[in-house]
């Protein structure tokens, strides 16, 4: 009988897109799942800002190994989306890029870390 | 009921969710260590650090009264902190600039404590005629020093403090003579060693 049961919910498990009741935590958590940080490369930037006041743009570079067009491409989305603040200033006649994370970007990765460990929790206990 | 299963086989989707969160944090804490360690202490510092100190340790071997040789190793601890000050200054500068704001000023705050009663139980010693002791005080505080500065740093920082700490035990139980022995070692090899693998492993 147990076994016949837990093979039941694992087959409505397995196909979390049918019923719509059944699939409402792995889908509730892919929509809760915070998009702008989700991606590898912001995370990286968002996880290096976190540790530091400020990262210029080529310690960021150096740091996570992406081309510039990749680093200035998701860094403006993090700026877009107000979680990491930015500021140029010439050192000589040198530009200079200074990113820092905003309470937004540092309150997203504590929610991002909340969200990963709670589908950890989830998974172990289910 | 044979066919009971105490511990049912977990289904698909979530274990791949629950690996690629595992993947997620794992992710989040490298990246961090690796932006913190980048601004740490650089490890050629540490390394031009072992060779004066061990430079000064075979200049106190040569010193016939106490008073020279603890004079020897507060000019070689001038000389130190001159070359930390400097070293740190130019890989931070050589990163952009804004690095000694953060994790630096928390590397200072907790790594001058334990310095500063160094000082005071040097006088004390000194005071009381018993500067032998001083080694293996010496190499018990700036141990401290090391771990509690490096809790936020790489791994190898507060294992590097570790290794003072138990040079510095161990020598407050040998005869006083080995004293300056046990301060070549500490300041010198351990700096020197610490130092190239810092210097090879997280940029200079």
């Amino acid at each position: 009988m147990a076994a016949k049961q837990e093979a039941f919910r694992l087959a409505r498990e397995e196909k979390p897109k049918r019923g719509a009741a059944t699939a409402r935590p792995v889908k509730a958590a892919a929509a809760d799942l915070d998009r702008v940080i989700h991606e590898r490369t912001r995370l990286a930037i968002i996880s290096a800002l976190a540790v530091n006041d400020s990262l210029a743009f080529s310690e960021l570079k150096q740091l996570l190994r992406v081309t510039d067009g990749n680093l200035s491409v998701h860094a403006r989305k993090l700026e877009d989306a107000g979680y990491v603040g930015c500021t140029k200033s010439f050192s000589g006649r040198v530009p200079k890029t200074e990113y820092r994370l905003l309470p937004a970007g540092r309150r997203a990765l504590e929610k991002y870390l909340d969200h990963m460990e709670a589908l950890i929790h989830a998974t172990r206990e289910g | 009921m044979s066919s009971f299963q105490p511990r049912p086989t977990r289904p698909a989707e979530p274990v791949a969710l629950d690996d690629r969160a595992r993947d997620n944090i794992r992710f989040i804490r490298e990246t961090m260590e690796r932006a913190a360690s980048f601004t740490a202490v650089p490890g050629w510092g540490g390394i031009a650090m072992g060779i004066t100190a061990a430079g000064a340790a075979m200049i106190a071997s040569q010193q016939s009264s106490p008073y020279g040789w603890l004079v020897t190793w507060i000019c070689e601890a001038c000389v130190a902190v001159a070359i930390a000050v400097w070293t740190t200054y130019t890989k931070a500068r050589q990163a952009g600039g804004a690095i000694l704001s953060g994790p630096g000023r928390r590397f200072v705050y907790s790594f001058a404590p334990p310095l500063f009663v160094g000082v005071l139980i040097t006088l004390l010693l000194a005071r009381i005629g018993f500067v032998g002791a001083a080694a293996g005080v010496w190499l018990l505080l700036y141990g401290t020093a090391v771990v509690t500065g490096g809790a936020f740093s790489i791994r190898l920082v507060p294992l590097m403090g570790l290794c003072f700490m138990v040079l510095g035990a161990v020598a407050l139980f040998c005869p006083w003579s080995w004293g300056n022995a046990f301060l070549g070692a500490g300041f010198g090899g351990l700096h020197i060693i610490f130092g190239a693998v810092i210097a090879r492993k997280y940029g200079g």
